[in-house]
């Protein structure tokens, strides 16, 4: 059993963990805001990567690969991602706001589906993988019995990064204020003077912004991209944002690394295991302590 | 359940089944082989339709993972005809043990496997709703089908095959209609009446003396049973069950045609099970008629994969436009049971 | 909405049953079945250009007997009830006188007896489970079945690369990579090699790292990776990433551009079983390669290679037969002994191809030859 737990064994995990981290932390904060299970936030992660990737061989042109070309290719990412949630939510899940939560669900479930057929319909993209290009070169280095890769602290910092900015921006500024009133009461949130609506697109938009980094990282991480790319991925992240109390930004990134690590050990144990440990998970979650980790407990108001 | 009257439906199922098979015949050969399988492939939709229905429309349960029971009871029903099918040819004359019996048999029990998982499922579904619901079920749907995924003696991922095809018209007709009739004649009942309070108003159904837990759990075990049925008649239709049939996106499929129809109708769910599998063929047999054209040195084609674009945007308009779905919560005069004025 | 729904429902299906009834005498309609949507869609895309081109070719040579041929193609979804109703429409409504495909063997099992049924021959081009082809007499295909290719593999391990531990790493959740896996630890175990690790992964992962930790601590010489080209590119480089550095060997899944595409530097010095090699001169195969890359803008994968043969070994047997008829083509199949991309190919009493395999090189991007294997 000693490889189950190897030092390896753990950089694997916090690896995953951290591409779940990414894409648990856009889809905490709008399920925190709208109480929409937005199934399209992986597919927002798929546009994310497949932006990246456009915007690498369109601006390869003129700059090397290395840290203005990643940061240009990030920005790049993060404003379509952003663009294409803020266009969901207007034409998608906006007109639905105040009929029963399910029918938003549906949409959300008709939105996903329509980017994924579409992007593999479209001929410009098809069904067809691609190898995501080496926006930054890779170093390994060895640390006792574990082989780390650039690309893992990368993951880790930039999914702290963000966690932490999130963090305080909706704890401490105004914006922040208004985003947990509107996740507490909307309409007493709209008597307040808040812009509900406002307030929720923003909300999309920084999700979309985090999904088009992830998708980003990803692409960096596991060099293959495809349309069919963001439906697994967002579906764990979705269970560990439950695992860590959805709505909660810490917890999202626990459960998250609480998954990659999870996952990572079920899988050297055994791949049915592996294949399912993350529905265990979510079914447990649900079980024991449906607020998660780190969720409050809020009394079910009827 | 009161005084039951069968008549009206039961002659518009025989005029249905009558009609088809004269249609279908050689000699008229007005619906050929292509029209049955349609045909076929909606009717169990109007099971896996209306039995989700059950859940989600009249009861207020919400299931993603609807065709995980139907893999129960496809790969349960599956596994015990072939098993049958390998014993010693059953002795001709008596009916009881010829195939079709048998058949009949399995698939039943098929449904009952389905509604045991359906009573596992149930349960923890006492404690979540709505989206939590949504998502744990989607969660068991996957469990499922990656335990099948893992099992050699069901053929893992080659899939559980030889399955003799016992699935025809006449006995998808059947089972379709004993299905709407069991659905039916429980919604209309004090049973269903109970399980659409729970939707309405949990708690205050719940003061007025509803045992809520007993009508949830019933509502996702009956609602498993009619998949189990379907997903038995599915795989003695193609002959071959594969975990694959029973992931997240049929299940999805099936979840827009109870939308599509209608929340709490069963016409709707009938109706919608019919026209969108009608649709999707028609969808096919249109987009495979438009002719390419060339963009630069390409040869474009707007082909079939347009099918599930369309299918989705559909789906959307449908929950923008009208929420209610098709039927709203109406029903067909034939789906209502008469009831005798007593005075 | 409802009335919205019901007549475009209606107008769709009349529309395409009328379309379908002005069909002229003087062309040939070929069924075509491949998933073009669905996770399997990248398969089905190449092998939907390969039968356009065989087709385009064909007719390009003045048809069949002055006929033009015509593809009626179906999109099967990966999916086997979709695959049973695309069979049944191919061969009642557009009256195919012959399918080509699917891809997959699930798609395969449920369409064969509908074909067998009807006698309608069929060739499926990448369906590898043995079982497809017995269904009945009209079920052909063009590709090797899982224990053979397995087998060539193994062999080239052991004696070629005189490797004695070696270690599997292929997809759960689909028939054709597992069943190359098991074939391939069954030979090298009865050859006297060990196979120090076996590992599933679930379909449609991208992180590997897990299975692939365990498998380097095995201390295999050499990684048998039985997933497809899409898979085995992420897979090898995780391997290398995490220490490997042995060869690795695969199947002919492998076969696509996108390998050294996704892959790079860590799939170089590994091999792979095929049907044939790039570099192969044989005008035929040259020619092939060069067509598909100006029609599609793309090398050929090994699905797009075995959907053309099928085509061609199809086409060829209708010519030779003479006649529309399912018999007789069936008939003029089973004689066939004919030279196409992948080799000579003859039928054997399951009708399976007969065919030798290649073993193929990665060296600097390219799929170098290095060996032939008889059957």
């Amino acid at each position: 059993m000693a490889e189950l737990f190897s030092l390896q064994q753990i950089v694997n995990g916090l690896q995953l963990g951290s591409i779940y981290a990414l894409i648990a932390l856009g889809y905490t904060m709008v399920y925190g805001i709208v109480r929409l299970i937005n199934f399209a936030h992986g597919d927002f992660y798929m546009i994310g990567a497949y932006a990246a990737y456009a915007a690498f061989f369109l601006f390869n042109a003129y700059i090397a690969p290395g840290n203005v070309l990643v940061f240009i290719v990030l920005i790049v990412a993060m404003l379509v991602g952003a663009a294409v949630a803020m266009l969901s939510n207007k034409f998608a899940y906006k007109p639905l706001r105040y009929k029963p939560k399910l029918s938003s669900l549906v949409t959300a479930i008709g939105v996903s589906m329509f980017i994924e057929y579409f992007f593999s319909a479209f001929p410009p993209i098809g069904p067809s993988p691609r190898g995501f290009p080496e926006v930054l070169p890779k170093v390994m280095w060895t640390m006792g019995s574990a082989q780390v890769s650039n690309y893992v602290v990368i993951d880790l910092v930039v999914a702290a990064a963000l966690m932490t900015g999130l963090t305080l921006l909706v704890q401490k500024s105004p914006l922040g204020r208004a985003m947990r009133a509107v996740s507490q009461d909307k309409d007493a949130a709209k008597l307040m003077g808040i812009n509900v609506e406002g307030i929720i697109s923003f909300t999309f938009l920084i999700g979309g912004a985090f999904a088009g980094a992830a998708g980003l990282l990803a692409g960096l991480t596991y060099p293959r991209i495809m349309p069919y790319m963001g439906i697994l991925p967002g579906l764990k992240a979705f269970i560990a944002a439950v695992l860590g109390g959805i709505g909660n930004i810490p917890g999202a990134m626990l459960g998250a690394y609480i998954m990659g690590i999870a996952e990572t050990t079920a899988n050297a144990y055994n791949s049915l295991l592996g294949e399912g440990i993350a529905f265990v998970i979510l079914i447990l979650v649900l079980l024991v302590r449906p607020t998660g980790i780190l969720g409050e407990k809020t009394a079910d108001k009827i | 359940m009161g005084t039951i009257k069968l008549p009206r439906l039961l002659i518009a199922a025989l005029i249905f089944y009558v009609v088809v098979t004269i249609l279908s015949l050689d000699q008229v050969h007005i619906l050929n082989g292509y029209f049955m399988v349609i045909i076929n492939r909606s009717l169990i939709f109007v099971i896996l339709a209306a039995s989700l229905n059950l859940i989600n429309g009249i009861t207020g349960q919400f299931s993603l993972g609807h065709m995980g029971f139907a893999a129960v009871g496809a790969y349960v029903s599956g596994t015990i005809t072939t098993l049958v099918l390998k014993l010693p040819a059953p002795q001709p004359g008596f009916w009881i043990t010829g195939p079709i019996f048998i058949f009949m048999i399995a698939i039943v029990i098929g449904g009952i496997a389905a509604g045991l998982v359906g009573f596992l499922i149930g349960f923890p579904s006492l404690r979540l709703k709505g989206d939590y619901l949504a998502i744990m079920t989607l969660g068991f749907g996957e469990i499922i089908r990656t335990i099948l995924n893992n099992i050699d003696y069901v053929g893992g991922p080659r899939g559980l095959l030889g399955i003799p095809k016992f699935s025809t018209f006449t006995t998808i007709t059947l089972f379709t209609f004993l299905i709407i009739v069991l659905l039916r004649n429980l919604v209309q009942s004090s049973h269903g009446r109970a399980m659409l309070s729970i939707r309405e108003n949990e708690l205050a159904s719940e003061l007025c003396g509803i045992d809520t837990t007993r009508y949830k759990v019933m509502g996702f075990v009956i609602g498993a049973f009619c998949a189990g049925v379907a997903g038995g008649l599915l795989a003695h239709l193609l002959q071959l069950a594969h975990p694959t049939q029973y992931g997240f996106l049929p299940s999805a499929l099936v979840l827009i045609m109870v939308y599509a129809g209608g929340m709490g109708s069963m016409t709707g769910s009938i109706f919608a099970a019919f026209s969108l599998t009608f649709l999707t063929e028609g969808l096919r047999v249109a987009f495979d008629n438009i002719p390419s054209f060339r963009i630069g040195t390409m040869d474009v084609r707007i082909g079939t994969e347009w099918v599930m674009v369309i299918y989705a945007i559909l789906l959307i308009l449908i929950m923008l436009f009208r929420t209610e779905g098709i039927m709203g919560m109406r029903e067909a005069k034939l789906l209502i049971i008469e009831e005798k004025k007593k005075k | 909405m409802k009335s919205y729904v019901l007549s475009a429902a209606v107008a769709a299906i009349l529309a395409g049953t009328f379309l379908s009834c002005g069909k002229k005498s003087n062309e040939i309609i070929i069924g075509g079945v491949a998933p073009v949507t669905g996770e399997a869609a990248t398969f089905g895309a190449s092998t939907k250009n390969a039968f356009d081109l065989a087709i385009e070719e064909w007719n390009g040579k003045g048809g069949i007997d002055g006929k033009k041929l015509k593809l009626a193609f179906a999109d099967d979804k990966g999916d086997p009830a979709e695959g049973a109703t695309v069979f049944t429409k191919l061969i009642q409504q557009d009256k195919a006188v012959a399918i080509l495909g699917p891809v997959m063997s699930k798609v395969a099992l449920a369409g064969a007896p509908i074909a067998q049924a009807a006698s309608i021959p069929m060739m499926a081009s990448t369906a590898t489970n043995p079982k497809v082809t017995l269904v009945g007499d009209y079920i052909f295909r063009a590709c090797f079945i899982d224990p053979f290719q397995g087998t060539v593999g193994a062999k080239f391990a052991l004696e070629d690369l005189k490797t004695k531990k070696a270690a599997c790493i292929f997809d759960v959740g689909n028939d054709y990579t597992k069943g190359l896996s098991e074939f391939f630890k069954a030979k090298y175990t009865a050859l006297g090699g060990e196979v120090v690790a076996f590992e599933g992964h679930a379909t449609g992962t991208t992180d590997f790292k897990a299975q692939l930790t365990k498998i380097i601590a095995a201390k295999p010489e050499i990684l048998y990776v039985s997933d497809y080209y899409n898979d085995a590119a992420l897979i090898a480089k995780q391997a290398r990433e995490l220490g490997f550095k042995g060869p690795m060997v695969g199947g002919d899944g492998w076969d696509s551009p996108k390998l050294t595409e996704i892959g790079g530097a860590a799939i170089e010095g590994s091999f792979f079983t095929n049907h044939y090699a790039a570099d192969d001169t044989r005008p035929i195969v040259q020619e092939f390669v060069k067509k598909y890359k100006t029609k599609f803008g793309a090398e050929p994968d090994a699905l797009a290679v075995l959907a053309y043969d099928g085509a061609y070994l199809m086409f060829d047997a209708i010519k030779r037969a003479g006649k529309l008829d399912g018999p007789s083509i069936k008939a003029a199949l089973t004689a066939t002994d004919m030279a196409v991309v992948s080799g000579q190919v003859k039928f054997d009493s399951d009708r399976n191809p007969v065919k030798s395999a290649v073993i193929v090189e990665v060296k600097n991007g390219k799929f170098v030859y290095r060996a032939t294997v008889n059957p």
